[in-house]
C-alpha cells in the first residue's frame, strides 16, 4: 500500500504538551480528501526501527491543502510521541498513510452527541466541519482538566458558538453523563473520545440508558500490521529471510525473490497460505480466512496479514 | 488494442452487438481450470497490462455509445432504476469526482475535465456532452450527480454505505444487472441482498468478503470477476423485464446455442471514497456469444468443462438449467478432451 510522502509545514504549541503540526504533499498538490473522524498512521523513522502511530486528521475535510494533526507528548510513550516532539522540525519529511476512517458520523442520524475528554478532541475537529456542512443537529461537549491543557477552545468557539459546551474541572465543571444522555431524543447517536475511563463510563451509562450498541460510537485506530523483525526459514528452498518491522512477511519473501502465490494480500481470499512447520515463538494471526481452530492449532499462516513473535518461524516452502 | 471506433448496435430488439477480433482477444474470460466453484475472488486493482480491461480505473471499449443509449432506454421505461437515499449524496459527489478523474485522465482524447476552483467543465466527446457545474451544488447540474455520470460510464454503480457492522446498498444505478432488482435491494444490508446465492454460507464466503471490504482503503482498490450466461447480447436481464428475455431461454438448440448463447462476464471494482467514507461498487458487463468465444479453442474447451461440472445448485441460480442441455452439445463438438494449462489467457 503506497504511503503519501509530506512536508511539515507548521508546527505550534496549543496546550500544555500538545503540538499542532500542519503537513503539505511534497509534491506540492492537493492531499486526497478525507471524512470527518478520519486518522492517517505516520511512520517515524528513528535510528534504526520506525515507530507508527496514528492520528486524527483536525482540518477541514473540504481544504485539500494540508492535514493536521495534534500529538501530546506522553511521558510513557513508546516513543512515537516523543519522536513528534523532539525531532520534527518544519521541513522535515515524512510518510504517512491514506486517510482511514474508523469512527464516522452516523449518516442516519438526525442527532449527534459529541463527547471529548483532553486530547480526544482531535477527531471531533473534522467531524463538526461535516456535520456543519450537512446541517445535522449536534452539541460537541468538552472537558478539561483547566484551559492551560485544552487546545483549539477559540477556534471551536468561533466555529460553533452555542453548540460547544466546555466543560473546565479547574472551575469545578463536571460532565454530567448520565443527565446528557437522558435528555436526548429517541435515536441520538453518541460518539466519545477521551481518556478510556471517560469512554468507559460513557458506554456504561448509555447502555444503563438503553440505548442501542449502533447508536454509540467509540474511536478506532487501525492497528499498523506491524511488530518486531524475525527470520523465516523455507525448509523445500533451503533459504532465510529476514522480515523487517515494518514489512509483512509476504513482502519480505517476494523482495528475496520467493514465489509465493497471493491475490487479495488482506487476509480474506486464501491463496496465499502456507504451511508452519515449526517456530520458537507465538503465531500472530491477523487474516479473516483461517478458522478459530485453525488458528489455535498454529499449523497454517497467512503471509499477508499475519506474522510471527518470535526469531525464527519455519515454513514449507 | 482496444478499439474505440464506436459501433452501433442494439442490446435488445433485433440485438446486433457483436465483438471485433480485439474485444474478443481483450474479454475477461473467467476460468482458470476446468472446475469453477464461488471463492473469495478479489485482487488489487491496479493497473494491468495495456490494451487490458482492467489497465485503466474503468474500462471503455468499443461498445461505450450503444451501451450508453441502452441504458437511457432502460431508464426511460422505469425510473427506478435510479435510486438514491438522501445521505448519500456525499458518495454522489465522491462517484462524479472519481469517475470524471479517471475518464479525462485516462482517455484525454475522449473526456476532458477543467476545474477553475469549485467550477468544472466537463467534455464529454463520444457523448456530445460539455456542462459547466460548482463541485458540490448539485443545482448546477441537469440531474443528480450520480445520475449524471452514472449515465456516461460504462457499467452498473451501487454506492454502500458503512455502518452498523456492516454495508448498506443505499444508492444504484443498476440497467444491466445478472437478474437482481435494485428496487428490491436498495437500503438492503450485505447479507440480505446476498441471501439468495446459493453454496456461500457454508464457505463463510460471505463473511470474509464482507471483513475485507470493510478494511477497504482509499487509495487501494480491488476487483473480482463474476460469471452467468445470458440468451442474447442483452444488458437488461432484470426480473421486472423478464416476460422481455425470460422465455428466450427455451429457444436455445444445439444448433443454434453458438449464436445466441452467451457468456456474461462481470468485472466488478470496489473503491473506498474519500468524503462519504462510501464504497463504490461497479459491475462491468462484458458479453460474449459461444461463436465468437471459440475463435480461442481452449475457450471453447476450458468453457465446456466449466459447464459440464457446474454444481446443479449454481446452474439453478444462473438460470442455465434449461438450456444446458443445448449448450453443452454445442461447447462438445470444440472439446477434443486434451489437457488444458492453467490459465484463463486467449491462446
Ligand atoms: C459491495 C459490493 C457488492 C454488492 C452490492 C453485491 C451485490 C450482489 C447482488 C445484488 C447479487 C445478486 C443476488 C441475487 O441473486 O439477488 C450478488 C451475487 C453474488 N455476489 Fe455480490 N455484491 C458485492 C460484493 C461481492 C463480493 C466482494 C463478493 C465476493 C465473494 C460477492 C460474491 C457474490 C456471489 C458469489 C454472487 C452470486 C453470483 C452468481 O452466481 O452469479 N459479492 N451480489
Ligand atoms: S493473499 Fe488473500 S489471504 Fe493472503
Amino acid at each position: 500500500m503506497s504511503a503519501l510522502n509530506v512536508i511539515v509545514s507548521n508546527i505550534e504549541l496549543v496546550a500544555d504538551g500538545i503540538r499542532h503540526f500542519t503537513f503539505i504533499a511534497a509534491d506540492g498538490g492537493e492531499l486526497p480528501g478525507f471524512s470527518g473522524g478520519s486518522h492517517v498512521v505516520v511512520s517515524m523513522p528513528a535510528g534504526n526501527r520506525t515507530y507508527r502511530n496514528a492520528y486524527s486528521l483536525l482540518s477541514s475535510p473540504a481544504d485539500r491543502s494540508n492535514y493536521q494533526i495534534a500529538v501530546r507528548l506522553q511521558e510513557q510513550s513508546r516513543g512515537g510521541s516523543r519522536f513528534m516532539h523532539e525531532q520534527v522540525k518544519v521541513g522535515t519529511r515524512l510518510d504517512i498513510s491514506w486517510p482511514v476512517n474508523l469512527f464516522p458520523i452516523s449518516r442516519v442520524g438526525h442527532q449527534h452527541i459529541l463527547v471529548a475528554g483532553g486530547i480526544g478532541i482531535t477527531p471531533f475537529m473534522s467531524q463538526v466541519h461535516d456535520l456543519l456542512r450537512t446541517g445535522a443537529g449536534f452539541e460537541l461537549h468538552y472537558a478539561f482538566r483547566s484551559p492551560r491543557h485544552a487546545g483549539f477552545i477559540d477556534q471551536l468557539k468561533q466555529l460553533l458558538g452555542n453548540k460547544l459546551v466546555c466543560h473546565d474541572q479547574s472551575q469545578g465543571q463536571i460532565l454530567d453523563l448520565h443527565a446528557l444522555l437522558s435528555r436526548q431524543p429517541l435515536g441520538t447517536h453518541v460518539y466519545v473520545c477521551g481518556p478510556d475511563g471517560m469512554v468507559d463510563a460513557l458506554i456504561a451509562t448509555a447502555h444503563e440508558l438503553g440505548w442501542p450498541d449502533a447508536h454509540i460510537h467509540n474511536e478506532e485506530f487501525l492497528a499498523p500490521p506491524v511488530g518486531e523483525p524475525f527470520t523465516i526459514r523455507l525448509r523445500q528452498s533451503q533459504k532465510n529471510v529476514d522480515v523487517g518491522a515494518e514489512v509483512s512477511m509476504l513482502e519480505a519473501m517476494e523482495a528475496a525473490g520467493v514465489d509465493v502465490p497471493y491475490l487479495c494480500r488482506g487476509g480474506a481470499c486464501g491463496r496465499c497460505e502456507l504451511e508452519v512447520l515449526a517456530t520458537d515463538g507465538v503465531i500472530e494471526h491477523h487474516d479473516h480466512y483461517l478458522s478459530d481452530a485453525e488458528k489455535g492449532a498454529g499449523k497454517k499462516i497467512m503471509p499477508c496479514v499475519s506474522r510471527a513473535k518470535c526469531s525464527f518461524i519455519e515454513l514449507n516452502l | 488494442m482496444n478499439n474505440l471506433a464506436y459501433k452501433h448496435e442494439t442490446f435488445r430488439d433485433d440485438y446486433t452487438y457483436r465483438n471485433s477480433p480485439d474485444a474478443i482477444r481483450r474479454f475477461p474470460f473467467p476460468f482458470a481450470e476446468d472446475h469453477y466453484m464461488y471463492s473469495v475472488n478479489i485482487e488489487q486493482h491496479q493497473p494491468g497490462a495495456k490494451g487490458s480491461i482492467v489497465e485503466h480505473a474503468f474500462d471503455i471499449d468499443e461498445h461505450y455509445v450503444s451501451e450508453c443509449e441502452d441504458k437511457l432506454i432502460t431508464l426511460g421505461q422505469d425510473k427506478g432504476r435510479y435510486a438514491a437515499l438522501p445521505h448519500m449524496m456525499d458518495a454522489q459527489w465522491d462517484f462524479l469526482e472519481l469517475s470524471m478523474e479517471s475518464l479525462s485522465r485516462d482517455y484525454p482524447h475522449l473526456f476532458t475535465l477543467t476545474k477553475d476552483g469549485e467550477r468544472w467543465t466537463w467534455r464529454n466527446g463520444p457523448l456530445g456532452i460539455e456542462d459547466s457545474f460548482v463541485f458540490g451544488d448539485a443545482a448546477t447540474l441537469p440531474l443528480e450527480p450520480f445520475e449524471y455520470m452514472g449515465r456516461q460510464v460504462q457499467g452498473d454503480f451501487v454506492l454502500l454505505d458503512q455502518r452498523e457492522g456492516t454495508l448498506f446498498a443505499d444508492a444504484g444505478f443498476i440497467t444491466s444487472q445478472a437478474d437482481w432488482s435494485l428496487a428490491f435491494d436498495v437500503g438492503m444490508s450485505w447479507h440480505e441482498w446476498h441471501g439468495p446465492v446459493p453454496q456461500v454460507e457454508k464457505m463463510g464466503i460471505m463473511d470474509r468478503a464482507l471483513k475485507f471490504l470493510m478494511s477497504l482503503q482509499q487509495g487501494n482498490p480491488v476487483r473480482r470477476l463474476n460469471w452467468t450466461m445470458t440468451i442474447n447480447p442483452r444488458l437488461d436481464t432484470s426480473p421486472e423485464h423478464f416476460p422481455e428475455w425470460g422465455p428466450d431461454k427455451l429457444k436455445v438448440t444445439a444448433q443454434n446455442a453458438g449464436e445466441k448463447a452467451h457468456l456474461r462476464v462481470e468485472l466488478q471494482t470496489m473503491f473506498r471514497l474519500p468524503r462519504s467514507n462510501a464504497i463504490l461498487f461497479s459491475i462491468r458487463c462484458y458479453l460474449i456469444s459461444l461463436e465468437e468465444l471459440a475463435t480461442y479453442p481452449r475457450w471453447a474447451k476450458r468453457f465446456h468443462r466449466v459447464l459440464r461440472d457446474l454444481h446443479p445448485d449454481l446452474l439453478e441460480y444462473k438460470g442455465i438449467k434449461v438450456y444446458h442441455e443445448a449448450v453443452l452439445a454445442w461447447l462438445s463438438q470444440h472439446d477434443d478432451g486434451a489437457e488444458l494449462a492453467l490459465g484463463a489467457h486467449p491462446e
